[in-house]
């Protein structure tokens, strides 16, 4: 009953890895059993993001090309008891995996999680064909923007194609006062531009920079922001549940309006 | 001073216009099959009532950057006396 989730976006720097370890981190304080499994081969970031990379021995390449068992490169998160991490190879590229091997990998994560998360690289190369091969879902992120919402309609034209049929969209750093001001694309007119399920709004919030300095997740229950509370909630969908989208609008206040019409006047 | 009561396009209107251009034209490049299959598809529909030259049959994107248009070219050899069942 185990299911592989993989996280993309074609465009990087979106937040694919914050969705990840955010998402990981909601779901193991659910109680469930959760790997998180980089494959961005080459630009290791997920131990990082997860305050993790001092632990690590052996990564996912070492594991594919024999060098050592499955379980000896899983590292295991220090707060969270059902958490673990599959670490990317910083030496290598993407080319030093197949995608099926990354099949192979993933099902066999299969048999002992309950969710594997695939944190994949930018791009649709074989960064991406490596990251999709194993997975049973796709979740795409986008922030409000022309170039990643074009980058993400390509990727989800690439999912299709590949089979993947119901992808979730995640729409990251949404600016609450910009798109009040009509200055950011709102949630509708992204989801009617790309047709396809949205599973979850995540607002800009200094709060990531904060959690990814310290290498804390926003998404562990003992920090209190909007973007932590965002991700707990697509957690929850994922599981199925129904979770109404948080409220994140923020409207300008008079002294902004004035002083917007006083200088377009 | 009257500039305050003109209603400046929105970016984000700017924004969502342009994606919606963009898309189509990536979508139609990346699917070329589709071209294809969209030509059958009207050949198939409109040789019930016209017997067209297939092999006449042209599609084109026409418009500017705000509005496309599919324009068709379908030569007509003849007209139906009656429409023909669907086989
Ligand atoms: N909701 C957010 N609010 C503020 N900053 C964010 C948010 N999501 C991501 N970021 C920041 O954006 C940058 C890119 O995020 P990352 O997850 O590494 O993207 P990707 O994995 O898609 O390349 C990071 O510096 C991260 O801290
Ligand atoms: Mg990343």
């Amino acid at each position: 009953m185990s299911e592989a989730i993989v996280i993309t976006s074609g465009k990087g720097g979106v937040g694919k890895t914050t969705a990840c370890a955010n998402l990981g981190v909601a779901l193991a304080s659910m109680g469930h059993k959760v790997v998180l499994v980089d494959a961005d081969i080459g630009l290791r970031n997920l131990d990082v993001v997860m305050g993790l990379e001092n632990r690590i021995v052996y990564d996912l390449v070492d594991v594919v090309e024999g060098f050592c068992r499955l379980r000896q490169a899983l590292i295991k998160d220090k707060r969270l008891d059902g958490l673990f991490l599959l670490p990317a190879a910083q030496t290598k590229d993407k080319t030093s995996v197949t995608p099926d091997q990354m099949k192979q990998l993933v099902d066999q994560l299969k048999e002992e999680y309950d969710y594997i998360l695939v944190d994949c690289p930018a791009g649709i190369e074989q960064g991406f064909k490596n990251a999709i091969a194993g997975a049973d879902r796709a979740l795409i992120v986008t922030t409000p923007e022309v170039s990643a919402v074009r980058d993400a309609d390509r990727i989800i034209g690439l999912l299709e194609s590949s089979g993947f049929d119901d992808p979730g969209l995640i729409v990251n750093r949404l600016k609450p006062k910009m798109v009040a001001k009509g200055d950011m694309m709102d949630i509708p007119d992204i989801i009617d531009i790309l047709a396809i399920r949205l599973m979850g709004v995540v607002p800009d919030d200094e709060f990531i920079v904060v959690s990814t300095n310290r290498g804390e997740p926003a998404a562990l229950s003992a920090n209190r922001s909007k973007a932590g509370e965002a991700f707990r909630n697509i957690a929850r969908r994922l599981l199925g549940e129904e979770v109404p989208f948080l409220d994140l609008t923020e409207h300008e206040t008079f002294w902004e309006k004035l002083l917007k019409l006083i200088k377009t006047g | 001073m009257f500039g305050w009561f003109r209603r400046k396009e929105q970016s984000k209107e700017v924004a969502r216009d342009r994606l919606k251009l963009v898309l189509m034209q990536d979508r139609m490049a990346l699917a070329p099959h589709t071209m294809e299959q969209m030509k059958d598809a009207v050949i198939v529909a409109i040789s019930r009532f016209v017997e067209i030259d297939e092999k006449g049959l042209e599609f084109e994107w026409k418009g500017n950057e705000r509005n496309k248009a599919l324009v068709a070219n379908i030569p007509v050899r003849s007209v139906r006396r009656s429409a023909k069942a669907i086989d």
